[in-house]
């Protein structure tokens, strides 16, 4: 288990330090020079020379690429030049704002997508397996900004339900945020019920064809307990993994959704830092974003193997 | 990486007939029209993956033919037609600048098909030669071509997106390429595992011991075996695509104005959205008809193609 855990973070530290890389780099060949945006066009040779020096502009890419991973790492995220404050403290306050849609968006279609699931695993082959199946592919890939204009219009426009817009102001409380977080919420879990639904659908069928669940039903055992004693903890490995990996997503992948609904979350920061050219903020924001998706994917594996004797001791 | 078997459903092992499992264990070349009827058999029993490949084959005939089709010029402005409800001459209505929605939402189709399209196609053709020889040679070269393609995997694919534009600035060429860049490590892996299945098989074998190239054995022998399953990883791909560039297009970092693009015009008219909900809801909603078509569509072609599971 020690073995799998380590070599699991060596191949983390590997993906951060390669999207760190990326990241630099695609930032630093930026068409334009950094220099003359912050100075403005009317900046003298001067004064543009002098600010390279202090930003460390002059020095060799791989010492400027150094310097900023190793300011990243001590916490140090540099001044965005176009909302004149510090990085970090905004980059925590949007992850904060995340972490409220994740959690509800994530209360709306765990329970729900591995509910349906089993539902459509029992019933295999009938018209209910048939309406949930077909149901939830229909969802996969569909745009978020597409289901999420559908849900405005109804919920929003026309029963005038919930807020159309969920521009919540900085440091709003949770419960002064949840009416705004709601139809997000339900785009998010729209676009994610459908994998929770397949994985657990697939597996669970796969579970029930095995020979022990035979010899349980055999053996006259109640089928509620056969459910739950023997076909779950088996069919519900594959789900936890899906869901321990949607959870770097919920939290740093959101652009769309939080975009449709213009929420201040750590997605819509990005966009914001890209279409502005903001060159440190887009730096700090995606790896961050990178972190969250590398550690959720750190734990999928975890619980994986915890859950799973196989792996935990090959 | 811990690879979820997302895919492997045993939807249906009961079709899975005789003729089908002679079809798969001996790939012989003259088996081969056989085993496509086979799959069109097999399709006309599955309503929904019909419908969708009926709808998908309608907006293919919109992509090519649209601007025929189209009963107005979709770039010609009206200003007493601004924000114009639906009516029967305008059944879409019009948009901000008095232009035909059904017009534009006709036109673009084939911008969607064009990108998302051949940004797959690339992606297919560099990741199946990188699959091929990646899986033939083995060894060394394997482990590292696939380590990198992992870490390529574990990033989201919409930040990576956004990231590769914003740096070479958005234009259909670049989106393209970076449509390819993201797909290409899925393909790879897929070709890969059936490379591994097959490479060990007699009739490789056999041509290698008959003396043929390493290029003949994997073009010849082992890729036209590995077709059904990457035609499924493709049609899947471009559903996936078609998402990306119509989000792309309506984060504002796709195609640039005056393109009749889906996501695109749907992000130009936002504003309008509360006195003008058809502006955004008829391209919303063509866009959804369309990646719920092709959904079916590629679901039942895995289905067909590949009974019993599938990916390795």
């Amino acid at each position: 288990m020690a073995r799998f855990i380590v070599r699991r973070l060596g191949f983390m530290v590997m993906t951060v330090v390669l999207a760190s890389i990326i990241i630099f780099f695609a930032t630093t060949i930026l068409p334009g020079d950094v220099a003359s945006q912050i100075l403005g066009r009317f900046a003298t040779e001067e004064a543009k020379s002098q600010l390279r020096t202090e930003l460390g502009l002059d020095k060799p890419v791989v010492v400027q690429y150094g310097t900023w991973l190793g300011n990243f790492v001590r916490g140090d995220w540099g001044e965005s030049p176009s909302m004149n404050t510090l990085v970090r403290p905004i980059v925590f306050e949007r992850l904060g704002n995340s972490l409220m849609l994740a959690v509800v968006a994530f209360v709306m279609y765990v329970p729900l997508g591995i509910l349906l699931g089993l539902i459509a695993a029992l019933k295999k082959n009938t018209w209910v397996d048939q309406t949930i199946s077909v149901g939830s592919l229909a969802f996969i890939g569909l745009p978020e900004f597409v289901s999420g204009l559908i849900l405005i219009a109804i919920f929003a426009i026309h029963f005038k339900w919930f807020p159309s817009q969920s521009a919540i102001p900085p440091g709003t409380g949770f419960v002064e945020a949840l009416p705004y977080l709601i139809l997000p919420a339900i785009t998010v879990a729209l676009t994610s019920l459908a994998y929770v639904v397949r994985m657990t659908r697939s597996s669970t069928v796969d579970v029930l064809q095995m020979d022990y669940v035979r010899t349980a039903n055999l053996k006259g055992i109640p089928p509620r307990k056969v459910l739950f004693t023997h076909v779950l903890r088996n069919s519900l490995l594959p789900t936890v993994t899906v869901v321990a990996i949607g959870i770097g997503w919920l939290i740093g992948g959101l652009i769309v959704t939080e975009s449709v609904y213009g929420y201040p979350g750590l997605g819509r920061l990005l966009l914001f830092a890209i279409q502005r050219r903001d060159l440190v903020l887009i730096q700090s924001t995606a790896l961050l974003i990178v972190l969250i998706y590398v550690v959720a994917n750190l734990i999928a594996d975890i619980l994986y193997a915890v859950l799973n004797p196989r792996i935990r001791y090959s | 990486m811990v690879e979820p078997n997302v895919t492997d459903e045993l939807f249906d092992t009961a079709i899975m007939d005789e003729e089908a499992v002679k079809g798969f264990s001996e790939p012989e070349q003259q088996e081969r029209p056989k085993t496509w009827r086979l799959y069109w058999r097999r399709l006309l029993r599955r309503p929904a993956a019909l419908v969708g490949t009926v709808i998908f084959c309608f907006f293919l005939f919109l992509a090519v033919f649209g601007p025929w089709i189209a009963p107005y010029d979709y770039e010609k402005q009206d200003a007493d037609l601004r924000l114009a409800a639906p009516t029967l001459s305008h059944p879409f209505g019009a948009d901000q600048f008095g232009r035909d929605i059904l017009s534009r939402i006709i036109v673009g189709t084939r911008n969607i098909f064009l990108l998302g399209g051949s940004g797959t196609a690339v992606a297919v053709l560099i990741g199946t030669a990188i699959g091929l020889f990646s899986g033939y040679i083995g060894g060394t070269t394997d482990e590292v071509v696939m380590r990198l393609l992992d870490v390529l995997l574990s990033f989201p694919s919409l930040l990576l997106a956004l990231v590769l534009l914003s740096t070479v600035g958005p234009s259909s060429l670049n989106l393209v390429f970076v449509v390819a860049i993201l797909y290409i490590p899925m393909v790879a892996r897929v070709v890969r595992s059936m490379v591994l299945d097959l490479k060990n098989k007699e009739f490789v074998e056999a041509a290698r011991v008959r003396g043929e190239t390493r290029s003949y054995v994997l073009f010849r022998e082992i890729l036209p075996n590995a077709l059904p399953p990457l035609l499924v990883e493709a049609s899947m791909r471009f559903s996936y695509s078609i998402f990306l560039v119509a989000s792309l297009g309506f984060l504002g970092l796709g195609v640039q104005p005056p393109s009749p693009d889906w996501g695109l015009q749907i992000n130009l008219a936002r504003n309008f959205f509360a006195i003008a909900p058809w502006v955004l809801l008829f391209p919303a909603c063509t866009i959804a008809v369309l990646v719920i078509a092709t959904n079916l569509m590629s679901d039942g072609l895995r289905q067909v193609m590949l009974p019993g599971g599938g990916r390795n």
